[in-house]
């Protein structure tokens, strides 16, 4: 399969040649290097939305429900809802299609659903080459929900250009709202289940929480009570995050966060190409052999890794890297 | 890296029995597969518009309410118009005088009641010829 043809077809609207190319990238086949290349020029128009949060605090809900806003709008919208892949197995459920379904046979609705796979901060790492096909398709506005997040599943950040971190009533005490992590990298904080006892001392800790730091440079987030499957307080989240991207929107003044995002991208590209380059350089006997001989205590790790990289990199001073 | 088998577990109409859906769809992920489940009450439209869009491998589509024999043709209709190449198979209630002809609309196997979880996986491993 040729990929530039899919790409061709991808920027000329053609979505069963979006969703394959979005495979193509998420089971890491060879050679779609150059079919990234013409969507990448044939990209950003789309606005990105970050939606994240632990689980089951109504991220899903949230994603239809300004994803039907932006449909009211006339915009076209792409949803990436990311679960959980399983680290013993490889499989994955992916349900979050489930709280969407309305959406599921509109013609200005794309929704793809991906396993994290090997990412392990909320996305999965061919997130980003995910939300590109998208723009490139046409999609108007991409709607990308992490992974139900911890504390320190932060790579939205590397991706979107608004993040709604998403919470709810008895999600903790003070001290949790003023930990390093989610709870830094929010643009806008939803308290989703407004109806429940405790949203307002939960809204409270949060502003609390913003109101220490003195400079917030132009944009301060605000803390939005909402109940996203009753409908209430959706008005106000779209309002901010529509006033969060006219803020956003000069390139010049946010230059610091594009290069912040632009930065990451170009690493995790070259790691998983690094990473599959050296993989396929050895066999998965020799690689079989090297992981007993470590799990027996026969070998160190170290030793183990500059074994396999050095068959992929011969010559290089692998004791300075590994 | 290996590709990925993903399978989209999908009911379609008014029934409102998916615990089989999701036994499936749990040994289908043990098994090392991303599946897709969608919920309940889905038209054919949605089905096959998510298949598309999810590109999945496989659907199994699972009814205990009677309406497969609508249901389940006028899926296989849409997956022809779309031009898809997909597995399709079927789980649920669905009596033996039925079978015949959803095969022949094009449905690979009609598993029902009593029929093995590592059948099932099986059938898809075997069919779809991929490593997961």
């Amino acid at each position: 399969m040729n990929y530039t043809t899919l790409a061709r077809s991808i920027i000329r609207g053609d979505r069963k040649a979006a969703a394959r190319l979005i495979s193509v990238v998420e089971d890491e086949e060879e050679g779609y290097g150059e079919a990234m290349d013409m969507i990448f020029s044939a990209s950003g128009r789309a606005g990105v939305l970050g939606i994240t949060g632990a689980p089951g605090v109504g991220k899903s809900t949230l994603v239809f429900e300004l994803a039907k806003g932006f449909r009211k709008e006339g915009k076209s919208v792409g949803i990436v809802a990311v679960d959980p892949t399983s680290p013993l197995t490889g499989g994955a459920i992916l349900g979050d299609r489930i709280r969407m379904s309305e959406l599921s046979s509109d013609p200005g609705v794309f929704i793809r659903s991906m396993g994290s796979r090997g990412g392990t901060g909320g996305l999965s790492l061919q997130a980003s080459a995910t939300v590109r096909i998208l723009d490139a398709l046409g999609c108007e506005e991409i709607i990308v929900e992490t992974v139900g997040a911890g504390q320190t599943q932060v790579d939205i950040m590397g991706l979107a250009d608004t993040v709604v971190v998403v919470t709810m009533p008895g999600s903790g005490d003070e001290v949790q709202s003023i930990k390093a992590g989610l709870l830094e990298i929010a643009d806008i904080y939803v308290v989703n289940k407004m109806d429940l006892p405790g949203s307002m001392s939960t809204a409270a800790d949060l502003r609390a929480m913003i109101d220490l730091v003195e400079d917030w440079k132009g944009w301060k987030p605000p803390v939005l009570l909402a109940s996203a499957s009753g409908a209430r307080g959706l008005e106000e989240v779209a309002g901010s995050i529509r006033r969060h991207r006219e803020w956003f929107s000069d390139p010049e003044a946010h230059m610091e966060r594009r290069a912040s995002q632009a930065r990451k991208e170009i690493y995790d590209i070259i790691a998983s190409g690094i990473l599959r380059a050296i993989s396929s350089a050895v066999t998965d006997e020799e690689m079989g052999e090297l992981v007993r001989l470590v799990a027996e205590r026969k070998m160190s790790p170290y030793d183990a890794a500059r074994k396999v990289a050095g068959s992929a990199l011969p010559g290089a001073d692998l004791y300075k890297a590994l | 890296m290996a590709r990925k088998i993903r399978v989209l577990i999908a009911k379609p109409g008014l029934d409102g029995h998916d615990r089989g859906a999701k036994v499936v769809a749990r040994a289908l992920r043990d098994a090392g597969m991303e599946v897709i489940y969608t919920g309940l009450h889905q038209s054919p439209e949605q089905i096959v518009q998510t298949a598309l869009q999810e590109d999945v491998d496989a659907i199994g589509l699972s009814s205990l309410s009677g309406s497969h024999d609508v249901l389940f043709p006028r899926v296989m209709e849409l997956v022809r118009k779309n031009r898809m190449k997909v597995l399709v198979t079927a789980g649920g209630i669905i009596p033996e005088e039925d079978v015949p002809a959803l095969r022949k609309c094009g449905i690979a196997a009609v598993f029902g009641p009593g029929t093995s979880i590592e059948e099932i996986v099986k059938f898809h491993k075997d069919r779809l010829g991929r490593r997961s």
